[in-house]
């Protein structure tokens, strides 16, 4: 029984899961009104885009990689769609541009996936060029100017509600169907992950491509899926990010990627690949969120933000690994 | 009387040559496999035990030669080819997914072969177990695959072998980390298969143990095929002597002086979990063996001798004068080197040049003030000590790694012998180096004690021991259980010891 305990005390995402309690017990006794749907929908609608996006990242770390290029990816979609579809086509349905975007962030994602799975090169260096030059691209040839009036489908999508209410006060909460996109993203990625050759090859090469490459996997092919996928996921997140804003700033998203990172990091994926889950990608996004959305509440400044978040990356992912080299300092 | 009628051998090779650039690997090679049986291909490093392993896989194309399997040529061998021609490689590293459980190891490259979008986790578990009964091992399906052991990781690795229809599996230095006991474990294994109709091709340079269980014998030297014949016909004396091409003596040590002072005493030494109430001493001159399967706490122990552990009670004298413990620090000061068992992740920084990496241990003794070092006397001692252990190496400035694992060793052992130590302390000294250098490394330790050092030597390798030690401990759940001489006892008598 104790050692049940004591196993999944070292677990990131028990970890993680205590500090999300602490963190909303301290909150509920500050703030009365923590605990209340309106701060349930805050959370939930502040975390949609950055779990596809931790989704998307996680994946590709499990496969031994590391994407910083979805937010540019992101940014450069939900502009380059918006700009696209008020100019050609202003009358097309929300999920018609929905899918634009996604083919959008796929063949960006496909750029990746060539020069990673194709050239073989290294994939941090690779995402790190192409994130300069999909922002760069876009500042120079697509504009820089926001979009505030977007195209019809995307703002209707961005003002369709899953639940809606009025507080006490008379102040409106609710939460948009973006949300469900979201959960459709999470459903369809531990499909592929658990229920696909696909899904385990990306585990198998993340372990060690060379014995991948021995057995007979298709190391390339499936580098360049996670690329492509992980493009078409950005590319989703930025058309909701600007629906849900009702604007398509260029300069937004982009510098988002160490928090994304981070949350994967602190949901139990590990850097060098082979390992990460989606319960625990899901918490370390919650972790964050909270942290981003609700310092405040339990009386922190929130220009302490950025070290809180700094702080539990660092007790978050030393713990373990310090337990870990204990027990192995035990072993020998 | 009617014939009756042969079938093919399962793999034929005649006259199979390959060279890379001008260098000949393999020279005209000729050999057959049956079905069913196991062979043992012997050869040191270099011999072309590699090169014949990746041709028989389909990696690299013979220049010359007639590849045949079950009587059918082979001209355009590819991987995929071989692979479904049943020819399995159990590569040294195993080649496993530390990530993956047991199951998913081992039934992996089945379910690829048979292109299935799909992940079937019901059969893949079906698949595993019905493997793990066929080779008749019992393990964790769900574990993952880093939480095992060398040896379990090698079950895994022989287990996927099987998953597929495997006609042949070739085994590349399959017993160099495995204990003496799972080595048993292992020949019961391969048994079972050979009965089960699958060849097995052992390569490796430390066969001894597993002749036994071999139907014949191959041995390779620079390229070529020097002996080969029956298993029946091959002892490990001869085996050597072929594989080296001269005779390496294994007769014990010359005995020390009975006058010889004490150097070191251990007394009492404890650590909770890994050893308990060791004592023991140790003469000048003296080449001391300490043996145990793994987990008996010998690991442990060497690296509380250094400090690298910190041990619970005890003490450690050396020269009258009590070590702290726990400090490899203050250990080194005061006059004991330790080699460790792994070279490449404790000993070396295999990147960096043979000479930094023997210099490094001697950097006080060459400042020249201010934080200054003087080059000029570093290097000459550095170069005068790799000449002294006949490193082979052509440029002392390249980097460790290109070296062979004899010469390896060689290199710790000159940056330790640079300092002057009066004990040195050896984990495994010949895990992973080849039987010739195997011989010279024994001859270092013979000279060293020679010259008076104390030498400890920790390992499981029994002739090893009866050929370099004087003394031999023995030891078993972290104590010390027998005390013998290295003339009076005999290699059947030690392992005997060990295992009971």
């Amino acid at each position: 029984m104790m050692d049940v305990i004591r196993k999944n005390l070292a677990r990131n995402e028990t970890l993680v899961l205590l500090v999300i309690l602490g963190f909303c017990v301290l909150a509920a006794v500050s703030d009365r009104g923590f605990l209340s749907v309106p701060t349930m929908t805050d959370l939930l609608r502040g975390s949609i885009v950055l779990t596809i996006f931790a989704v998307a990242a996680m994946l590709v770390l499990v496969s031994g990689g590391i994407d910083v290029s979805f937010t540019a990816i992101a940014a450069f979609t939900m502009y380059a769609t918006a700009m696209l579809l008020n100019t050609y086509a202003p009358g097309v349905p929300w999920y018609l541009a929905i899918l634009l975007g996604m083919l959008i962030g796929a063949t960006l994602g496909c750029i990746n996936g060539i020069l990673i799975a194709g050239f073989g090169l290294p994939t941090l260096i690779v995402t790190l060029g192409t994130l300069s030059i999909f922002r760069g691209f876009m500042l120079t040839f697509i504009g820089q100017k926001q979009i505030t009036t977007l195209p019809p489908g995307m703002r209707e999508f961005g003002r369709m509600m899953m639940i809606r209410g009025e507080n006490a006060d008379g102040s409106f909460y609710a939460l948009p169907w973006a949300f469900a996109a979201t959960v459709l993203v999470v459903v369809l990625t531990w499909f592929i992950l658990q229920k696909t050759m696909m899904g385990r090859s990306i585990f198998a090469i993340g372990g060690s491509v060379e014995s991948a490459r021995r057995i007979g996997i298709n190391v390339r092919g499936t580098q360049f899926f996670i690329y492509v996928y992980v493009g078409a996921l950005a590319g989703l997140a930025g058309i909701i990010h600007s629906s849900m804003a009702r604007v398509a700033n260029p300069f937004d998203l982009v510098g988002l990627e160490l928090y994304v990172i981070a949350a994967v990091v602190l949901g139990g994926a590990r850097l060098a690949g082979g390992y990460g889950t989606l319960s625990g990608t899901m918490l370390g996004v919650a972790l964050i969120v909270l942290v981003r959305n609700s310092l405040v509440v339990i009386g922190v400044p929130a220009t302490w933000q950025s070290v809180a978040v700094g702080i539990l990356i660092l007790i978050g992912t030393g713990l373990p690994a310090w337990q870990a080299k204990r027990t192995a300092a035990k072993a020998a | 009387m009617s014939q009756m009628p042969v079938a093919p051998d399962l793999v034929s090779f005649s006259g199979v040559t390959k060279t890379y650039s001008g260098i000949t690997a393999l020279d005209g090679v000729s050999f057959v496999i049956k079905r069913g049986e196991a062979v043992c291909l012997a050869g040191e490093n270099g011999s072309g035990k590699s090169t014949l392993i990746k041709i028989l896989a389909g990696v690299e194309r013979p220049d010359r030669g007639k590849i045949m399997f079950s009587g059918v040529e082979q001209v355009a061998l590819n991987p995929r080819l071989s692979a479904a021609s049943g020819i399995k490689v159990i590569f040294q590293d195993f080649s496993l997914f530390p990530n993956l459980s047991v199951a998913e190891n081992i039934a992996f490259s089945a379910e690829i072969s048979t292109g299935a979008t799909w992940f079937n986790r019901a059969r893949i578990q079906t698949l595993a177990a019905a493997t793990m009964k066929r080779v008749g091992v019992e393990l964790n399906l769900n574990a993952p695959v880093e939480t095992l052991s060398v040896a379990h990781k090698q079950l895994v690795a022989i287990c996927r072998a099987l998953a597929t229809d495997a006609q042949l599996i070739i085994m590349d230095e399959p017993t160099t980390a495995l204990t003496e006991k799972e080595v048993r474990a292992l020949l019961t294994i391969i048994r079972r298969l050979k009965a089960d109709g699958v060849a097995v091709l052992f390569v490796s340079h430390k066969l001894a143990e597993v002749l036994e269980v071999c139907e014949s014998v191959v041995v390779l030297r620079n390229g070529k095929k020097v002996a080969d014949g029956p298993a029946s016909e091959f002892d490990a004396a001869k085996l050597t002597r072929h594989m080296t091409g001269r005779d390496v003596a294994s007769a014990a040590p010359t005995p020390i002086d009975q006058s010889a002072p004490e150097l070191m005493r251990v007394e009492d030494l404890g650590k909770a979990g890994a050893f308990e109430s060791v004592s023991f001493a140790l003469h000048q001159g003296e080449v001391l063996g300490i043996s145990g399967l793994l987990g008996s706490g010998r690991t442990a122990l060497a690296k509380a001798l250094f400090g690298l552990v910190a041990p619970d009670s005890g003490s450690i004298t050396l020269d009258n004068q009590k070590i702290v413990l726990g400090d490899p620090l203050k250990a080194a000061a005061a006059g004991i080197g330790y080699v460790p068992e792994d070279r490449l992740t404790e000993g070396l920084f295999l990147l960096q040049p043979i000479a930094r990496n023997v210099a490094i241990g001697r950097l006080e003794a060459h400042t020249a003030g201010g934080g200054m070092l003087n080059l000029q006397s570093l290097w000459g001692e550095t170069a005068d000590w790799l000449k002294r252990l006949k490193v082979k190496a052509a440029n002392i400035e390249a980097p460790v790694r290109s070296l062979s694992g004899g010469n390896q060793q060689r290199v710790v052992l000159a940056r330790w012998l640079a300092r002057g130590p009066k004990v040195l302390v050896l984990n495994g000294p010949s895990v992973g180096v080849d039987v010739g250098s195997k011989a010279e490394i024994h001859e270092i330790i013979a000279g060293l004690s020679a010259q008076g050092l104390g030498v400890i030597v920790i390992s499981d390798d029994l002739p090893e021991l009866l050929s370099t030690c004087h003394r031999i401990l023995v030891m078993k759940e972290g104590k010390i259980i027998d005390d013998v001489a290295g003339n009076a006892i005999t290699e059947v008598d030690l392992a005997h010891r060990l295992a009971s």
